[in-house]
């Protein structure tokens, strides 16, 4: 069958090969590294991982499609209550859970892109921030299903047998979550390259251009929404496992906006972008109460001192690196090069597709 | 019956703090391009100055005007400071620093004025007005809070509309080049803008402050429901943010008075959506426009 076999040489291109074995390696050189460190710091990886899988969802729709989100943590709330609600007195696979809240939260992304896709700048701002302010407070409302303010508890995915009887939880955890955040960023690596993420790039840049071209608007804004929605969900459900406990309290407008903000600082746009952004959102408020409860402040002021750090980065990176520590990055290793090169190469009349103003 | 006049009261005096709020961010908005996330914090820390200002003996009206000077101040600096460097930069990027802001001043109040809830006094009466043997659930303050958001409204309509200060600022905010060519300090306008905005800002954090009670994180939900309001009436308009700002406090006085208190977000949530469905840039915008 020489037909198949040219299909199926022509899905395996250079690129794919290439991402399943970067991610392959990242895989088999984070699984070493969470077997060397403590259950404190497996725990941060497997948070870091997990935001990841949101930041890189929301950055497919805010970075490259061009629409803000201020609700993605309701969103990562859907994907959380579907979790628990899964789980309470059952014992399902952990795949079946995952995919199962991943789906749950594409069906409430796709109603409320259908939405969004009307909307534009600060009015979709305010429609997504609505959405993440009201949509915990149904949790509270219908405490006979959803436990209320005090939540649902998770049990904590059980390492399978061959690892070892005393393999760390936590361990565990931080290999699942790594996982599924490889997997999701080799699949919307793919999609960005593909004939699909160049649509949601045009719709960005000029709507009419785009519309244009025969592009249909409203329809790429809904698909980014929902892909955006599942990588939400995917993050919700692996948060539910992570955090043993699922309240609305956790998933109020702040974690929407430390999502955006993780993307901001990371770098717009790009999926690398999403990864340093997370890091950020996990280790520096971790290392800040670390560093303040060491010096002994007076409570007033230690226990504030991490929550003024965060916002001190927030401010300091967008005057510094208004392009995300990625941007930053990339033209610390253009400059490093342009060094090494000793030549002074005219980059004129080379377009830069992901950034085409040049900014 | 009954019910339905006490949550319209309701709704009116809370409303008319969301437009307070609402107003501040349309101002900004307009100005420079910015929805101010910071504004809430804002307010929050000058009514801590009020507070401050109230413990060392100081009348309330003076607290009053102490804390409608230093939001000026502080609008002031949070736009010549930090907005202006980042003004050519993507507009998400003033967005997040404007939330930087937000968590800073989240975190400094409590360092510097304790964080326990505190009181705030109001500057009349809380007790409902008696007409004849009926108790109304209107008190002299909540008439104080009307009076000066409508007072504070007139001031800038007469501000934008008949003064030759004013027109400056319409002009430097329409378009920064011409107004520069024709001699407008651009940049002075936009800080005067932030400044007058921030002041609209205090005024809602007193105001509201003696029902909420005194806390760093107190005015995030009048930032919320004051943002809302904003882009139900549309953000390009200042009569647009005082209609959203009311229509943002009666809707939530009906929702959780009718179909209870924990489904009043939802329910703001709901009609909110449901408005933008059919004007997508808010009730008082003028034709929907996309730059081609």
């Amino acid at each position: 069958m020489p037909a198949a076999v040219a299909r199926w040489r022509s899905l395996v291109t250079p690129m794919l090969s290439r991402h399943l074995g970067l991610a392959l390696g990242a895989f088999i050189l984070l699984l070493l590294l969470s077997s060397q460190i403590g259950a404190y710091d497996d725990y941060n990886l497997a948070a870091v991982a997990i935001f990841a899988i949101a930041t890189a969802g929301l950055n497919l729709l805010t970075g490259v499609n061009g629409q803000l989100s201020l609700g993605h943590g309701a969103l990562m709330a859907v994907g959380a209550y579907s979790t628990s609600l899964m789980l309470r007195g059952h014992d399902l696979p952990l795949i079946l859970v995952l995919l199962a809240s991943l789906a749950a939260a594409s069906l409430v992304g796709a109603v409320f892109g259908v939405a969004a896709a009307r909307l534009r700048g600060p009015y979709l701002a305010g429609a997504t921030l609505a959405l993440a302010v009201g949509l915990p407070q149904i949790a509270t409302r219908y405490s006979h299903v959803f436990g209320g303010e005090e939540g649902l508890t998770v049990p904590p995915p059980t390492a399978p047998g061959w690892l070892g009887a005393d393999f760390p939880p936590e361990r565990w955890l931080a290999w699942i979550a790594i996982a599924a955040a490889l997997v999701t960023m080799v699949l919307l690596d793919n999609l960005l390259q593909s004939s699909v993420g160049r649509t949601f790039k045009a719709v960005r840049d000029h709507e009419a251009a785009a519309a244009l071209a025969g592009i249909n608007v409203a329809r790429t804004q809904v698909i980014a929404f929902v892909i955006s929605s599942a990588c939400a969900g995917l993050a919700g459900s692996l948060f539910a496992y992570w955090a043993g406990l699922t309240a609305p309290a956790g998933f109020g407008v702040a974690l929407s906006l430390q999502l955006v903000s993780a993307i901001v600082i990371g770098g717009l746009g790009s999926l690398s972008g999403a990864v340093w952004g997370s890091i950020v959102l996990v280790y520096v408020p971790a290392l800040t109460s670390g560093m303040a409860s060491s010096l002994k402040l007076p409570s007033a002021v230690g226990n504030n001192l991490p929550l003024l750090i965060y916002g001190a980065v927030l401010v300091v990176a967008m005057l510094v690196v208004p392009d995300g520590i990625d941007g930053g990055l990339r033209r610390l290793f253009a400059l490093a090069r342009a060094r090494l090169a000793g030549a002074t190469t005219n980059h004129k009349g080379v377009v830069d597709w992901d950034d085409p103003a040049g900014s | 019956m009954q019910r339905f006049f006490v949550l319209t009261l309701n709704g009116l005096t809370e409303g008319m703090i969301y437009a307070a709020m609402a107003l501040a961010l349309v101002l900004i908005w307009r100005a420079t391009r910015v929805v101010n996330f910071a504004q809430g914090a804002m307010a929050m820390f000058t009514t801590y100055i009020a507070l401050f200002a109230l413990e060392r003996g100081a009348p309330y009206w003076l607290a009053f005007i102490v804390a409608l000077l230093s939001g000026f101040l502080l609008g002031a600096v949070v736009e010549r400071v930090l907005v202006r460097p980042v003004e050519s930069a993507p507009p998400l990027n003033v967005v997040i620093l404007t939330l930087g802001v937000l968590l800073m001043l989240e975190a400094l109040a409590p360092m510097l004025f304790g964080g326990q809830i505190r009181s705030f006094p109001a500057a009349f009466s809380i007790v409902g007005i008696r007409v004849g043997s009926l108790q109304v659930p209107f008190s002299a303050f909540d008439l104080f809070s009307l009076v000066s958001v409508l007072l504070l409204m007139a001031l800038l309509l007469l501000l934008f509309q008949r003064t030759d200060l004013g027109l400056r600022m319409r002009a430097a905010a329409f378009n920064a080049e011409v107004a520069r060519l024709l001699g407008v300090r651009v940049g002075r306008m936009l800080t005067l803008g932030w400044a007058l905005a921030s002041v609209a800002g205090a005024l809602a954090g007193l105001l509201i402050a003696p029902s909420l009670l005194l806390y760093p994180t107190y005015m995030d939900q009048v930032l919320v429901f004051g943002f809302t309001g904003s882009i139900l009436g549309g953000l390009d308009s200042p009569p647009g943010a005082v209609v959203g700002g009311l229509a943002m406090g009666f809707a939530l006085s009906y929702v959780g008075g009718y179909l209870g208190s924990d489904l009043e977000t939802v329910g703001a949530l709901v009609i909110l959506i449901a408005v933008l469905m059919v004007r997508p840039s808010g009730l008082l915008a003028w034709r929907a426009q996309r730059v081609v």
